[in-house]
């Protein structure tokens, strides 16, 4: 395995690098946070037709540009660093893999294309309860009807539910746990949009009854599919926060730079200067947790639960305290509304929940490397 | 995870793989991972198995032939690295002259000093002590104040030194003295040659927190040394101090990060077999994501010096991160042991854990302090402004 990055992907990051620059400033994100749709489908359509990226990492029989996860990872890693405000996570790292993990050839033709060129919005209704991630989590039912299969049950913190034209469902059916795709536009289908803490990324609870959907795969395969979904998710999840880190870590230094007290930029104090000092050690860390998850996940490794579980459990725990270190640095206007260092600090914390807490993947690690019984958790 | 190595590079690793195979068998098998940067232990065996490396032209690697090496790339370099870690070798009693003195006389020494020095390096003949430290010039080195003055065809060297690694051991010391009194701090120093069986040098051993002698202290009273045995030009002595502790910030950790793994791997295996050791999963997960963590970001450097790409942030933040991260694995491990931690052998015979544990210690003071090292990230990554020094004027 090369750990190392190609020229081609040094020059991806760049040419998203720049895009984000343009379409994703600070004033752009406080905007379209404010919005109750929470992207602007201009740019959106720009991500899809001219970079390509909804269908980065899209075989081209599915209508997509057949890169991989380590590309994929490195636009995560720019759209974390520059906020970027769109249904790209629920789409590309949750609905789109779903798909593309799935056993279902007639599912992958019929869907794929759309969610690849970015004209379907896609997303994932799998949890319940706060921080279930577990298969005993799925209590929400389907159930084989004349007409077809239908949903019943309540599913919580959808990540752009509001939007989505195409929702993925984990539910339980009388054989286990099965994949389902529902219709934004079923009938039986309630989207409530919940205010979030993070403005810039949305939620909606949804409620199914007698939604009609349809099984995906196996009406016992969902969770070998979910599973995976989970893992890789959470790994590109991993690569955002690293981007955020980074950039939490860059204003902090650049503030530390020309902020005059006592006569001298306060960056010269080493108490300011080992504090930016050790966010940059734990933000490169951090990477390389990041990274370990894309290369495992490249070559479809063994050991992408490993790495998937370290990734989430470590980048989440970085960005958020250095984002907190961030607003530390800058005193009191990083307490502020109109300073973007708030902006960073909560979407650490929305991210560092999302696909479970650092301390839910510490205890899935722990109970892979054998240091307490699995029971209750899958290992 | 394993390292890449390409086609053209396989050949050599197949060679490495094989020499150890033959080579790492009978006492030298018996004391895998014996040894440390500081640590002492095996001496004797381990020169013997210094004696081995060299017939077989392992040591130098990168050093040209008519030095005893193999003008071998980078990247065939790292791999023997690697491949030595891996299958645990007895830790290198040279790395003074082979990883920091050595190179940092190929950079600047004259072809007469590259050639009477080197060979016996790589011979595992000659074993270097590193003069830079002194009681009162630590992390401050540019404040050293061991003079030297020429005197005939000699310099006459007076002062004293501490923290010499292995120093009794030494035959030679590369040491940084003040040559012109007159010039500010930086300049009017000059690294100096000089022997170390002599009258006027004086080694004792210090013992440390463990009761062993890993390293020194040097008196100089009246030492001697040829005019000619200063390496670059007299007064820029800061200039290949500099370079010589680049090379120990640079690619000098990996093998023993890549040890701590191990370490890590047998703490684990305590964990499992203790029953109070459920309250420590989270902080015994924290250590192992730690020390797999040290691992990808060593391969991340090393895929960049093998492409011949400068090195990201992340090699300026390695050492800080490993030395602090293995201090809490140890931690932890004394912490699982819980009574059998607090018993020793006869003599002060300590376990394997015991020495790892308060050897680790060392890991944030040597080589840069972790204080040193937040002050280079900050300054030299982050761009953050030197401190004002007392009666400086400028930042």
């Amino acid at each position: 395995m090369d750990f190392l990055f190609t020229d081609e992907q040094l020059e991806l990051r760049a040419t998203v690098r720049d895009f984000l620059a343009g379409k994703s400033a600070e004033e752009t994100v406080r905007r379209l946070m404010a919005t109750e749709a929470g992207y602007d489908p201009r740019v959106w359509r720009q991500m899809s037709d001219q970079l390509g990226l909804t269908g980065l990492a899209v075989p081209e029989e599915y209508g997509g540009a057949g890169f991989g996860y380590v590309e994929l990872g490195i636009v995560f890693e720019e759209m974390g660093r520059a906020l970027l405000c769109a249904p790209y996570l629920s789409t590309v790292a949750l609905a789109t893999e779903a798909l593309l993990r799935c056993a279902d050839e007639a599912a992958r033709r019929d869907l794929l294309p759309g969610l690849a060129a970015g004209r379907t919005i896609g997303t994932l209704a799998l949890l319940e309860k706060p921080g279930r991630w577990d298969e005993a989590g799925v209590q929400t039912r389907a159930s084989r009807t004349a007409a077809g299969w239908v949903l019943d049950g309540a599913k919580r913190h959808v990540q752009d539910g509001h939007i989505a034209d195409l929702i993925m469902v984990g539910a339980r059916t009388p054989a286990g746990v099965g994949l389902f795709a529902v219709d934004g536009a079923a009938p039986g289908l309630t989207r409530t949009s919940v205010p979030t803490l993070d403005q810039t990324r949305k939620q909606a609870n949804l409620e199914f009854a007698g939604t009609p959907a349809r099984l995906i795969g196996d009406d016992a395969d969902g969770w070998r599919v979910l599973r995976r979904v989970l893992d890789t998710a959470a790994v590109l999840l991993a690569a955002e926060q690293v981007g955020g880190a980074f950039r939490a870590v860059e204003m902090a230094a650049g503030y530390a730079r020309v902020r005059v007290q006592f006569g001298r930029p306060i960056g010269s104090f080493q108490a300011i200067k080992h504090l930016c000092a050790d966010m940059l050690t734990e933000a490169e860390a951090a990477r390389s947790a990041a990274y370990y998850g894309l290369w495992e996940l490249a070559a479809d490794s063994d050991d992408v639960p490993l790495a998937a579980s370290l990734a989430k459990a470590c980048c989440s725990q970085a960005y958020s305290r250095i984002a907190g270190d961030a607003i530390q640095v800058h005193g009191g206007i990083g307490f502020t509304w109109e300073h973007p260092a708030h902006l960073y600090f909560k979407r650490a914390k929305a991210c560092e929940a999302m696909l479970g807490t650092p301390g839910y993947h510490r205890d899935l690690l722990a109970a892979r490397l054998g240091l307490r019984s699995a029971r209750g958790m899958e290992a | 995870m394993d390292i890449e190595i390409r086609p053209e590079d396989q050949p050599f690793a197949d060679e490495v793989q094989r020499w150890l195979d033959e080579h790492l068998v009978g006492e030298f098998a018996e004391h895998r991972g014996v040894g440390g940067p500081d640590d002492p232990a095996a001496w004797e065996l381990r020169l013997r198995w210094e004696k081995k490396l060299s017939a077989g032209r392992w040591l130098g690697l990168t050093w040209p032939p008519e030095y005893g090496g193999r003008g071998a790339t980078l990247s065939q370099a790292i791999i023997f690295e690697y491949l030595y870690a891996r299958a645990q070798a007895p830790y290198r009693l040279g790395v003074q002259g082979q990883d920091l003195f050595g190179p940092t006389l190929l950079m600047f020494g004259t072809p007469g000093q590259k050639a009477r020095f080197l060979p016996k390096i790589l011979a595992a003949e000659e074993f270097w002590g590193q003069g830079f430290s002194e009681p009162d010039a630590g992390s401050d080195l540019a404040s050293v104040r061991t003079r030297a003055r020429l005197d005939g065809d000699d310099w006459m060297i007076d002062g004293q030194k501490i923290w010499m690694t292995f120093g009794t051991s030494a035959d030679w010391l590369y040491v940084l003295c003040r040559t012109d009194p007159r010039a500010a701090r930086h300049r009017g120093l000059s690294l100096l040659i000089v022997p170390a069986r002599q009258p006027g040098v004086e080694i004792r051993p210090v013992t440390n927190m463990l009761g062993d002698g890993g390293f020194c202290e040097v008196f100089f009273t009246a030492a001697r040394t040829r005019a000619d045995l200063v390496v670059g030009a007299p007064g820029d002595g800061w200039k290949v101090a500099m370079a010589a502790l680049g090379v120990e910030r640079g690619t000098l950790l990996i093998p023993q990060q890549l040890g701590f793994e191990r370490e890590a791997e047998h703490v684990l295996e305590l964990a499992r077999g203790r029953a109070g050791a459920t309250g420590l999963s989270h902080r015994l997960v924290d250590a192992w994501i730690a020390v797999r963590l040290m691992r990808v970001t060593t391969l991340r450097t090393i895929g960049e010096l093998v492409a011949g790409r400068e090195p990201g942030a992340q090699a300026a933040t390695s050492k800080l991160y490993a030395s602090v991260q293995h201090q809490r694995l140890l931690e932890l491990a004394t912490e699982l042991l819980a009574d059998d931690m607090t018993v020793t052998g006869g003599g002060y015979a300590l376990k394997a854990l015991q020495r790892a544990f308060l050897l680790s210690r060392a890991e944030t003071i040597y080589g840069g302090s972790s204080q040193i090292q937040r002050n280079i990230i900050g300054e030299r990554v982050l761009g953050l402004p030197r401190e004002p020094r007392p009666g400086s004027t400028g930042g």
